[in-house]
């Protein structure tokens, strides 16, 4: 069976190059060779599942070794292929989810002349997001990773004729490459440390090494899964990414890239077991970027932007989840899928309002949906309950799962920590409330688009509604399907560890407190934006609100810090560069220049003046010829 | 002057000295008026006046093919050769003794003089006071002895020279010519030419001719009197070479018909 | 009298020679010049070829002869079309050895 899985890259790779270099003479079927070749990574990746489900936890592992990819004496790294449980968990989720949305871009990129291409680049996320999750070392998955962000890049700017999404798409390139330098640091950290790049050895030698070099591995492979997963600092490509096409929105945010992150702690478990003040900081931004993706998913009017902030939040969750150790690795990782599920739903349902609202996405111009659009409505409403952790669907159990981890950490940090998460809930509560209030109920504020015309909403067509049913039934039952008799811990429990964390409230008390949280959070939003008309230009809004618009001012700190001292910097460099590097230079050459100047007048041109200096030398080759014979 | 140069002895007859003495002096005139005569035909001649002492000197010294060949060859050819030029060249504002570069005369009279000191002194001091005189070598001939040594130890040295010659012939001849690349008009084309602009159908008026005067310099005189610079070759017109003679010729009239009428009066008065 | 003096004048001439190369500007004259310098030398020859008593101090001078005619014949005919293209025969005006 482990030969099978150099197809589930290949197959999705096979489709970018098909698509990528068949020219347009695959216009026509383009889509299809796509969405066929997920299909198949998918089919590959379930017969795989269905054997290992076979085989006993401890021999569960499959590993595939290609061949040797740098031959180097001394730094050898082989295009090698490991899966265990922790991959096939991602595996399951990036070519199930992701089949779905090529499924669902056949419809939404119906009228788009460069579907095919479209295709190509979505094939080649898969295919690098596969490769990132089935490497068998780091620097395979350094190449994954890459990919990744490549593939990003072009879907994001894939509108490139609007200057909007091909800055978007920079943006997002950018920023991810310092999540990279973090990711290259942590790699040649470790080659230097461990002599090797293979997950194994790695992993297996941290506790002969000193807790200073673990810190220091894992605050780097912390900015990497920063840049990657969109925390703080390295958050702000992520509403900017919203320019590209929604399902490259929903790809990028429930199955791919942002999951990356997550999935580098994780994998790195045993790095970050044995660097508790790592774990530390990797909690601290978790819960940082939960907050801030909250308050910021709260202030925008953008279907989109309020979905981005809320993945950034979630994200947030899994990150925090993954800081506190083998209490929360399993979690964070069972929230992650349930957030592919849930949240892939939301973006496709925001893609089908979009859709039949002539591409508008500014919420206060909808209003009322409900009515035209009822799978959108059913399925979207699905995924918002899942979402919000309603008693029953699947984020309930994972939300509630990473709050009970959080209060078990213990001590002050526990309380934070634990309070931290609840408030987010609440917060999560009255966003997505907000944002379905907006949405789907109310009076129609529906305004004209450019062209003068009222959209006509109507449902999607089908090839894109029954990727939305299948993700809402995912987004129902994943949860509670994992959190009966606790399969997904006992599925992951091998690969991550787990220890059981004692709260110090009891579980129940815990799923009280979320129950009121949620219910205060919806409360609000129903009173703000459910009782009373909603207007259609935003008012001015409190001072958190403004800066929540502007995402809590990322942008501008970027700028002035970043931007405005890199300026800064090279100015006085170029200044030094001039007066002193240039000042000793440019002097010689004067000073050479003015020598010689003098020394031109010289070289007159008249023969006779040569002549003059000929016979000059000749005298006085002779006497000093004669003094030295007089001597 | 055989036996003079022939004798083995530091000194050399009084007869050789004063002609040292009188000719070397003149030949040091000639060679400062070569540098120092404004007019090139004049430094040409100074310079061939000092040749032909030099070649004296060689005989004196008992070489007699070279003071032969020095008349000859130098002053003979190589130094007409200069006039050709001179002539050909004209004169140039390069005969003017007025130094353009700064301080080049200064530099020049310094370095002739630190070389010149140099030179002498280091003749002194070298001590030379025995010569061996020639008697020996020329006793097989003189012209004998030339054409062994030439002709055997030189015999490549001579051989190369030769080809030097010709070289040096070849590249005159190369440097100096100049390819003609139109056709030369022919008298015909000429004269349609001369129709064409109209400027001056007829052949030019010759100069004039006078009693005492037929130069080719002196000018036609026109009816009205005045001469006319038409009749004068363009490159004396050019020069300002042209002799007016009309007044002079008015001048003779005068004189004469004064001459005839004294004349005249005597006889009457005669009478 | 000593036969030294041959080549005091010889010297004498040669200095005269030179500093006449280095004043004046008529390339012709500077040509003869150069022939006078050339002259000084083969009396130079000459009175060698005395002092030592044998005749290569003459066969010299002769080679000498020879060459300055090939030199002066080239030298002219450049110092000709030098005065052809330039119409001056002045060596200052082709000071074109300068930047």
């Amino acid at each position: 069976m482990e030969n099978l899985i150099a197809l589930l890259v290949a197959a999705p790779l096979l489709g970018a190059v098909v698509l990528l270099c068949g020219g347009r003479r695959l216009d026509k079927v383009g889509h299809w060779i796509g969405t066929l070749l997920a299909a198949v990574s998918f089919g590959i990746g379930v017969a795989l599942f269905a054997d290992m489900l076979g085989r006993t936890a401890e021999d569960r592992t499959l590993t595939q070794n290609l061949y040797t990819w740098i031959p180097v004496e001394g730094f050898q790294a082989d295009m090698a292929f490991q899966l265990d449980q922790l991959s096939m968990t991602f595996v399951l989720l990036i070519s199930g989810v992701g089949t779905l949305i090529h499924v669902y871009s056949i419809g939404y990129m119906e009228h788009d002349e460069r579907r095919r291409r479209f295709f190509g680049y979505l094939n080649l996320f898969v295919a690098a997001m596969l490769l990132l999750v089935l490497a068998d070392n780091y620097l395979l998955l350094y190449f994954g990773w890459e990919g990744v962000g490549l593939a990003s890049y072009l879907l994001i700017g894939f509108w490139q004729h609007k200057p909007s999404a091909a800055t978007a798409a920079k943006k997002a390139f950018l920023v991810n490459r310092v999540g990279d330098i973090g990711l290259s640091i942590a790699i040649m950290l470790m080659f230097t440390t461990f002599g090797t790049f293979a997950f194994e050895p790695v992993l297996a030698s941290v506790g002969e090494t000193s807790e200073g070099t673990l810190t220091a591995i894992g605050l780097m492979l912390l900015l990497a899964a920063c840049g990657k997963s969109a925390q703080v600092p390295l958050q702000s490509w992520l509403g900017d990414a919203m320019e590209g096409p929604t399902p490259v929105s929903a790809l990028i945010h429930a199955a791919t890239m942002v999951t990356a992150g997550v999935y580098l702690i994780v994998r790195s478990a045993a790095i970050f077991n044995g660097a508790p003040d790592a774990q530390l900081v990797v909690t601290v931004v978790g819960a940082v970027t939960l907050l801030f993706g909250a308050i910021v998913g709260c202030a925008k009017d953008d279907i989109k932007k309020a979905l981005a902030g809320s993945t950034m939040s979630q994200i947030g969750y899994m990150i925090l989840a993954a800081g506190l150790g083998p209490i929360g690795y399993v979690f964070a990782i069972m929230h992650l899928v349930t957030h592919g599920f849930f949240k892939a739903g939301l973006f496709l349902g925001a893609g089908s309002v979009m859709h039949g609202m002539n591409d508008e996405v500014d919420m206060r111009k909808y209003g009322g949906l409900r009515k035209y659009m009822p799978v959108t409505y059913a399925t979207f409403g699905l995924g918002y309950l899942a979402i919000i952790g309603f008693p029953g669907l699947s984020g309930f159990f994972s939300k509630d799962m990473i709050i009970e981890a959080a209060f078990a950490k213990g001590g002050t940090e526990g309380w934070i920590l634990g309070g931290v998460t609840l408030l987010g809930a609440g917060i999560t509560a009255f966003y997505m409330t907000r944002v379905m209030l907006l949405t789907f109920f109310g009076e129609k504020r529906w305004q004209p688009d450019a062209g003068g015309e009222l959209p006509h909403p109507h449902e999607s067509p089908k090839s894109m509604t029954l990727p939305m049913v299948i993700l809402a039934l995912g987004s129902v039952f994943a949860g509670a399907f994992f959190e009966i008799g606790e399969r997904f811990l006992k599925w992951l429990e091998p690969v991550t560890g787990y220890e059981h964390g004692n709260p110090p409230v009891s579980a129940m008390t815990v799923t009280a407190a979320t129950m009121v949280v949620l219910v205060i959070g919806i409360a609000i939003a129903w009173t703000m934006y459910g009782r009373k008309p909603v207007p259609v230009v935003a008012p001015r809004g409190s001072l958190l609100t403004r800066a929540a618009r502007k995402d809590l001012y990322q942008d501008d700190f970027n700028h002035v810090v970043l931007v405005r001292g890199g300026e800064h910097l090279t100015r006085s460099l170029v200044y030094l560069d001039h007066s002193v590097v240039d000042g000793v230079v440019n002097g010689t050459a004067a000073s050479v220049g003015g020598l010689s100047g003098r020394l031109r007048k010289l070289q007159n041109g008249y023969a006779r003046s040569y002549a003059v200096s000929m016979f000059g030398g000749t005298v006085v080759l002779i006497a000093a010829t004669l003094l030295m014979r007089a001597v | 002057m055989s036996a003079v140069a022939a004798s083995v002895s530091s000194m050399t007859s009084t007869g050789e000295a004063i002609q040292f003495w009188v000719l070397g002096t003149v030949a040091v005139i000639g060679a400062l008026a070569t540098i120092l005569m404004k007019k090139a035909v004049h430094s040409a001649l100074s310079l061939a006046g000092t040749m032909i002492i030099l070649a004296v000197f060689y005989l004196a010294n008992g070489a007699y093919f070279l003071g032969v060949v020095q008349v000859i060859v130098y002053t003979g050819a190589i130094m007409m050769l200069f006039l050709f030029v001179v002539m050909l060249v004209g004169v140039t504002a390069a005969d003017s003794l007025k130094e353009t570069i700064k301080g080049q005369r200064w530099l020049a009279a310094l370095c002739g003089l630190g070389f010149g000191t140099l030179l002498i002194g280091g003749i002194a001091n070298a001590g030379l006071t025995h010569f061996n005189g020639l008697g020996r070598v020329n006793s097989a001939g003189h012209i004998e002895g030339l054409a062994q040594l030439i002709f055997t130890k030189y015999v490549f040295a001579f051989e190369i020279t030769g080809a030097l010659l010709i070289t040096a012939s070849v590249g005159a001849m190369v440097l100096t010519h100049r390819e003609r690349t139109e056709r030369a008009a022919t008298q015909r084309e000429l004269a349609e030419k001369r129709v064409r602009e109209g400027v001056q159908l007829p052949p030019l008026p010759a100069p004039g001719v006078y009693a005492r005067h037929n130069a080719v310099d002196v000018a036609g005189l026109l009816p009205d009197g005045t001469p006319s610079e038409l009749t004068v070759n363009r490159t004396l017109r050019a020069r300002g070479q042209i002799r007016d003679v009309s007044s002079q010729a008015i001048d003779d009239l005068k004189a004469l018909e004064q001459a005839s009428s004294e004349r005249l009066g005597r006889e009457e008065a005669s009478k | 009298m000593n036969p030294v003096n041959y080549l005091y004048l010889a010297a004498l001439l040669f200095t005269i020679g030179g500093v006449g190369v280095l004043i004046r500007k008529n390339a012709i004259v500077l040509f003869m010049c150069v022939e006078l310098m050339l002259n000084a030398c083969n009396l130079a020859f000459v009175a060698f070829s005395r002092m030592h008593g044998n005749l290569d101090g003459q066969i010299i001078a002769f080679f000498t002869m020879v060459v300055a005619a090939a030199e002066v014949v080239v030298g002219l005919a450049i110092i000709v079309s030098l005065f052809r293209t330039r119409h001056s025969a002045s060596v200052d005006d082709a000071s074109l050895m300068k930047l």
